[in-house]
């Protein structure tokens, strides 16, 4: 039974895996129509095929996420627990969070310009996952067993899906930013948000999403009593969450109390957002300390 | 302009003054801050000896000039050395320096009214006028008291505030966050923390020479150890058969507490450590404990019971020492425990599988001075070899002697061991209600928007807001509020 459910998880992945990179491909060839000149003898571009590619490349994205779902979830099935035991797990899990992130806010703003980089980095997260990270599904080690794995491991999870998202966007920022002291928008750019528009939702994100990995933080600590005997003990990985953690309420602070906008702000996200990165990569395979389940 | 710095005079008080509004300014603390963050990284980056002993002395071992040099700036206790302390320590001074005077100016202010209606409003964001029905100033009380706005009323206007939770969450995040740190210092100071290394059937009687190591704070005194005594009764290791991983610990103890005579059973995992008062036990690690019989060249019986040896790898193929200080001749024996053995040919013995399926104890024996009585402390799991000749090798199966050159050693067979930590941490529920608290703080400050809207009737009805911190959301208020009071809905 479980057997069973370990392989529909992975055949799920694979679709999942095939279906971003569809939609990646749409995403590019909708890009490379937006980036060409206006035709001799128009002043703009005539965007309906652009905008069709890009609601094809958005189903295709929500197909993927179904997808990733499912796998996600038949691999806690086949487990008998949540699916968020080592590092195969963690990006597979990451990848749904991120990918969610992106639907959920495509809901309220029109960010398909950026399906491009959300779809490559899911699918760099996945191929390294199935290629790189993957394990057999398999019960947890004792320290993991504990209800606060679910708390723990999918706030984190799902605050780095936001963090990256922000990032994302950040970046965005910082190239448009370049563009623009450089003169007027290229025809492609014209589509984008406003530097302003972005610079508020890479704000928003984080600020949305750092009580929750402030909450993530805590109940790690508060896991870590009762499986370890200390709450805080500097392991590599609770001092790179620390750092994050200080690095992200410095950026709010810097937004709310000194009024940093726009490039020195995004620069300060970026950095932030690195560290979790670190975090999640350095650590998580090359560090020492007791948060090493990576697998590998 | 000049562009002259102003140098405050420099007598004591305005110094000082000039110091601490330089401390408590909000981009020192946003320094601090960061610098709080870089301080943390070099200690995920070399080995720290709170957390990690053996490595520090392999560094130094490996390594010496360049880890003296790491050592004098505390590059092995970075949590606790001073320049970290000074980064968070003037971290908190500033934090409690800005904070505490916007928590007076917070209070007072949460019994003031907000400030009169501007006289030009058409000055302030989303106006609009249009001309009056007479009942708008009645429908808009009544919509600010729905929507729980404070409002000052008078004649023919209302200044209307909302959003007092943003300052009162951020505020109380602030001092949550000393309250975390009080929390930590506490721990520090009256706390205790203890290691001790169980063989199963072993019992723990709880005074300081029971344990392997102990730490406490500046103000804890012995006598505050809490009077038990524990017994190691069964301990069952449970392991995936495809991988070897462990997947289940459990550790059934006998407890009895001090001035009762009824001995409890209890059970202890991971995850679920054993709670006396103030204190915690916790399950930390185990391994295997060769029992051994060393009878000497005088038939006298120099050593005999488990040794706790060190497991290398996740398979538990462990390495330990087995002194015999008092045989004649005095010998030491460096060996291997491995729990299922297969012969490995690069190796020689390694351990497959971690239950002990094919148990084998590899030994080395030693003659000569084993260096017990220079006065130097020496690690229970290594000999220091210097002073002492090989005389034998041998692999010994459970029941099996190996006669070395000045005596005979037995391999009586293996019990487990369990690592088992004891700590009292008194501070951690201040640190947890900090937590809790910053966390409701933070929420409630970063989703309340503060603003202001005012109406004032005359002939025409004016209204305007605005919104601090550039907060979104106004004009779609603002919206609904001018529908109500047009009557549209």
């Amino acid at each position: 039974m479980s057997r069973s459910w370990a392989v529909i998880s992975n055949y799920s992945i694979y679709s999942a895996t095939a279906v971003f990179a569809l939609s990646f491909i749409v995403h590019a060839i909708e890009t490379a129509w937006a980036v060409k000149v206006p035709a001799a003898g128009k002043s703009s571009l005539d965007y309906t095929r652009n905008s069709r590619a890009a609601r094809i490349a958005t189903a295709l994205m929500i197909l993927g996420f179904l997808l990733l779902f499912v796998g996600v979830v038949a691999r806690g099935i086949s487990a008998s627990r949540a699916p968020w035991g080592n590092m195969y797990e963690f990006s597979i899990t990451g990848a749904l969070a991120f990918s969610g992130a992106y639907l959920a806010a495509l809901r309220k703003y029109d960010l398909r310009w950026l399906g491009l980089l959300v779809s490559v980095s899911v699918l760099l997260t996945l191929g390294t996952a199935i290629t790189v990270l993957y394990v057999p599904s398999a019960p947890l080690v004792p320290a993991l067993k504990s209800e606060w794995l679910v708390i723990h491991v999918s706030t984190a999870i799902i605050s780095g899906g936001v963090f990256l998202l922000s990032n994302v966007i950040a970046t965005a920022y910082l190239v448009l930013d370049r563009i623009e002291s450089k003169g007027e928008r290229n025809e492609w750019a014209k589509r984008l948000p406003s530097l302003e528009v972005l610079d508020q939702l890479s704000y928003r994100l984080v600020a949305f999403v750092f009580p929750l990995w402030t909450f993530s933080v805590v109940s790690g600590a508060i896991w870590a009593e009762s499986a370890w005997g200390r709450y805080w003990g500097w392991d590599p990985k609770e001092t790179w969450a620390f750092i994050t953690w200080v690095a992200y309420a410095a950026y709010l602070h810097a937004r709310v109390t000194i009024g940093w906008r726009g490039r020195r702000a995004a620069w300060l996200c970026l950095f932030a957002g690195s560290t979790f990165l670190f975090n999640y990569v350095y650590i998580n395979i090359w560090g020492t300390g007791k948060h090493t389940y990576s697998g590998l | 302009m000049s562009n002259q710095v102003q140098i405050p005079e420099l007598d004591g008080t305005s110094l000082a003054r000039y110091f601490w509004h330089q401390l408590t300014s909000m981009r020192t603390a946003l320094i601090l801050l960061l610098l709080l963050g870089v301080a943390a990284i070099p200690g995920s980056l070399f080995p720290q000896r709170t957390q990690n002993p053996m490595q520090v002395s392999d560094y130094f071992k490996n390594s010496p000039q360049q880890a003296e040099w790491l050592d004098r700036f505390w590059l092995f206790d970075v949590y606790g050395s001073p320049w970290f302390s000074a980064v968070y320590i003037l971290l908190f001074i500033s934090l409690i320096g800005c904070v505490l005077p916007r928590t007076i100016e917070h209070f007072k202010n949460a019994r003031a009214l907000p400030p009169a209606t501007p006289k030009n409003l058409s000055r302030m964001e989303h106006f609009q006028e249009w001309s009056a029905n007479g009942s708008e100033l009645e429908i808009a009380s009544a919509w600010f008291k729905k929507n729980r706005f404070r409002v000052l009323e008078s004649d023919g206007s209302i200044s209307a505030e909302k959003g007092f939770a943003r300052e009162t969450g951020n505020l109380f995040f602030h001092l949550a966050l000393i309250l975390v740190l009080v929390g930590i210092s506490f721990s520090s100071l009256f706390g205790m923390r203890g290691e001790a290394i169980l063989n199963v059937g072993e019992r723990f009687v709880n005074n300081v020479t029971s344990y392997d190591s102990l730490t406490y704070g500046k103000l804890y005194r012995d006598s505050n150890l809490p009077d038990f005594m524990l017994t190691a009764d069964n301990f069952v290791a449970k392991y995936n058969v495809l991988t070897g991983a462990p997947e289940d610990y459990t550790l059934d103890v006998s407890l009895l507490r001090g001035g009762e005579s009824q001995v409890e059973k209890k059970t202890m995992k991971v995850n679920s450590p054993l709670t006396i008062g103030d204190t915690r036990i916790y399950l930390q690690a185990n391994g295997y404990s060769p029992v051994v019989t060393v009878v000497d060249s005088q038939l006298n019986v120099a050593f005999q019971g488990p040794v706790p040896f060190l497991p290398q790898d996740s398979q538990l193929g462990s390495i330990g020492a087995i002194k015999a200080p008092d045989a004649e001749p005095s010998v030491g024996f460096v060996g291997s425990f491995l729990p299922t053995y297969e012969r490995d040919g690069a190796n020689g013995g390694i351990s497959v599988y971690p239950e002990a399926l094919n148990p084998r104890l590899l030994l080395a024996a030693w003659v000569g001075d084993l260096g017990l009585d220079s006065g130097t402390p020496q690690s229970v799991y290594r000999i220091d070899t210097s002073k002492m000749q090989q005389v034998g090798l041998k692999a010994l199966k459970p029941g099996e002697s190996f006669a070395y050159p000045g005596g005979v050693i037995t391999f009586e067979g293996y019990v487990q061991w369990v690592n088992i930590s004891f700590v009292t941490d008194p501070g951690k529920k201040f640190a947890l209600l900090g937590a809790i608290v910053a966390i409701i703080g933070l929420l409630a400050s970063l989703f309340t928007r503060r603003r202001r809207i005012w109406i004032r009737v005359g002939e025409k009805v004016e209204v305007a807001g605005l919104a601090k911190n550039a907060a979104p959301g106004l004009e779609e208020e603002i919206t609904g509020f001018i529908q109500r009071l047009k009557g549209d809905k």
